[in-house]
């Protein structure tokens, strides 16, 4: 199986490095819900059981599972030789996620109907290789779209931007 | 025959015309969901709740509310099948073992028996689960009237257990998910002691994870970025579906009633049971291939392979509501998602909704019924047009996919903030789904943590911080048992697996 495989299927990370990663993060999180929730108070109160009582608990079976699953993938060598994602998977999935975390980040700027015909359009551009003479009508399109349905339909309002506001919707 | 009674009112409730375009609206948006990559059953719901919310304000509204999105559940069980037989892309993880026959089915030209049968199965397991709803749930209701918090906190417990002993994959990755749900919905303001949890002085974090946010983010973006991995092109088998192939699959059908029937019990089981539909799928899958006579031909393409799975997926999903109407804890993420609903709109799920909510309750279970039929009719007759959307390039498909998603997030609080965490969530989800923890416990205990905690508290108050209180009685103490030998359960089958091969060796050794 190794033999075939090309150079962009290379694996970018193994599953046991990504597996103690994720196991040691988990430790942490719940280490931290337990100290803070010990900070609170984890005991018995005059009148019941004090705010941290429950999730320190919680807490410490989040670093006990944490801590489980690290010595789990130390003990278990054949992760390593499996991937967890290859290069070129991740790179896929980065093209959509870079976009997808620069649109959310815009939405709060441009407003929602402009931040996402922009989102569509480069989406279809960049990734379908569609020309912008196919990309507008379809990404303004869906647009318009979803406003007809959530402004007007439904009447929940999205958040707006500059071109909503100078055109009397804001 | 009290039951008879009530169920007919309720068939009154749900026949009236807004509730039944409700129902087909709620069957079609549910296929579609389905049908697409990154939107299933539970971020479906999740996206659409907050529109239902001034819908749930008028009189009645709960009723048609969760018409619509029960609805909405039965069009995603339906159309999970569709993306198998044709594509061999499981839309729905419960549909991963319908693509074992029904893609084969496909590949040689019956993709049209395959869809049948694979939609009258799971129009029956439907069905069935109803129908131990209609009758089983009653009694529970009733019997669980009695319940205090020690007794509802053991369910609880029981439901968690649950997850560990039967999920059958790493004890410590379903705990580390359900711990870390749990931790999360104790982030915000405690409402008993008035004290900020967690926050760490962060003002956004005062209100807390709002389970739906993580159902969307888990579900939803985590999906979508699973699905690239695979490439961007769909390829599948063109879907014909007539009258007379209809038919001929009807008069072959009766054929497997022994496995139909067989599933359609795992399923229900595995529904009122937290395990769901997606082990209840491969579980009868695995039972009808070594009890059917052609066993040895499943996974080339038998109908019988594809009649088990989804008649033990749809079972279990429908049943996943007894417990959720019955007891308050849901059976599934999607009935999970359901739950947050009534509580959103202001009930209280549980024994209570059956004595104060009557319409509700029988309108929901009566809406179970038509909503399958209009499921089947519709699933029955449109397959092309719904197979056509996966034609859609996924370039246009995934981009507008993220918009809902957003959408969906923004309007649960009007808040850019639960964007944010959206797509934070989309990235846990990615990585837990890859390294297998299960995602259904965190979702469980996201929504569950504040009622589980709180029956925690006023049963140990009572008791005044003496854990006896989950032993004190009989009933709480063998729920508070059962739950602890299922969480257990993976220790213990280690011991039985170990002992059981010790003991041959020994024989074999005197």
């Amino acid at each position: 199986m190794q033999d075939d495989k090309q150079q962009d299927g290379r694996s970018a990370a193994s599953v046991r490095s990504v597996e103690l990663g994720t196991a040691l993060v988990i430790f942490l999180f719940g280490a931290l819900v337990a100290w803070d929730s010990f900070r609170l108070g984890a005991r018995w109160g005059e009148d019941g059981p004090q705010a941290g009582y429950f999730p320190f608990y919680v807490g410490l079976l989040i670093c006990i599972s944490g801590a489980g699953t690290f010595v789990k993938g130390l003990r278990d060598a054949s992760l390593a030789g499996e991937s967890f994602v290859e290069v070129d998977q991740l790179k896929l999935i980065l093209t959509v996620l870079v976009p997808a975390v620069i649109y959310v980040s815009l939405i709060a700027w441009l407003g929602f109907y402009v931040a996402s015909t922009l989102f569509i359009a480069y989406f279809m551009h960049r990734i379908g290789k569609y020309s912008w003479l196919k990309v507008a009508p379809v990404a303004i399109g869906v647009s318009v779209a979803f406003f007809l349905v959530f402004e007007i339909w439904f009447q929940v309002p999205l958040p707006k931007g500059p071109l909503e506001s100078a055109l009397g919707f804001g | 025959m009290e039951e008879l009674g009530s169920l007919i009112q309720g068939f009154g409730v749900a026949l009236s015309p807004f509730n039944l375009m409700l129902m087909f609206i709620g069957v079609v948006l549910g296929i579609i969901i389905g049908v697409l990559p990154g939107l299933g059953g539970a971020n479906g719901v999740a996206i659409l709740l907050p529109l239902t919310f001034s819908m749930a304000q008028r009189p009645g509204g709960t009723t048609s509310a969760i018409i619509l999105l029960s609805c909405l559940y039965w069009g995603a069980l339906f159309g999970g099948a569709i993306t198998s037989i044709l594509f061999n892309i499981p839309g729905e993880p419960w549909s991963v073992a319908t693509t074992f026959d029904g893609h084969p089915l496909a590949q040689k030209g019956r993709a049209g028996s395959a869809l049948t049968a694979a939609f009258t199965s799971s129009f029956f397991g439907a069905l069935v689960a109803v129908i131990v709803i209609t009758f089983l749930s009653p009694v529970v209701a009733n019997f669980a009237l009695e319940f205090g918090p020690a007794e509802f906190f053991s369910v609880y417990l029981l439901t968690f257990c649950a997850f560990v002993g039967m999920s059958g994959g790493n004890a410590f990755k379903t705990i580390a998910s359900m711990m870390i749900g749990f931790a999360l919905a104790a982030v915000g303001l405690d409402s008993v002691t008035g004290t900020l949890r967690l926050t760490f002085g962060f003002t956004s974090l005062l209100k807390g994870f709002d389970f739906l946010i993580a159902v969307i983010g888990l579900f939803g973006i985590g999906e979508i970025l699973e699905t690239l991995e695979e490439g961007l092109a769909f390829k599948g088998a063109s879907a014909k579906i007539n009258m007379k192939v209809v038919l001929e699959t009807w008069k072959e059908l009766p054929r497997y009633w022994l496995t139909s029937i067989r599933s359609a019990a795992v399923g229900c089981f595995m529904g009122i049971v937290p395990g769901g539909a997606t082990p209840a799928s491969f579980m009868s899958y695995g039972i009808a291939r070594r009890f059917s006579r052609d066993g040895d031909k499943f996974g080339k393409g038998q109908v019988e392979g594809v009649v088990a799975p989804e008649t033990a997926a749809h079972a279990a999903g429908t049943a996943a509501l007894l417990p959720m109407i019955t007891l308050g804890v849901p059976g599934s993420p999607t009935a999970a998602v359901l739950l947050g609903g009534l509580l959103i709109w202001g009930l209280q799920p549980g024994p209570l909704l059956f004595v104060e909510q009557k319409d509700f309750v029988w309108g929901l279970i009566a809406s179970m019924y038509l909503g399958n039929i209009a499921g089947l009719i519709v699933v029955l007759t449109c397959v092309p047009l719904f197979a056509a959307i996966l034609r859609i390039p996924f370039s246009i498909i995934a981009p507008v996919i993220i918009v809902i998603c957003a959408i969906g997030a923004y309007t649960v609080h009007n808040s850019m903030f639960d964007v944010y965490m959206m797509v934070v969530f989309g990235i846990i989800g990615y990585v837990f789904k890859k390294l297998r923890y299960p995602l259904a416990p965190m979702v469980l205990a996201l929504v569950l943590g504040d009622r589980a905690e709180e029956n925690f508290r006023n049963a140990i108050k009572g008791s005044g911080g003496d854990m006896g209180v989950f032993f004190s009685n009989g009933l709480v103490g063998s729920l508070t048992t059962l739950a602890l030998v299922l969480l257990f359960w993976p220790l213990i089958s280690l011991v039985v697996a170990k002992l059981r091969s010790k003991a041959p060796r020994q024989a074999s050794g005197g």
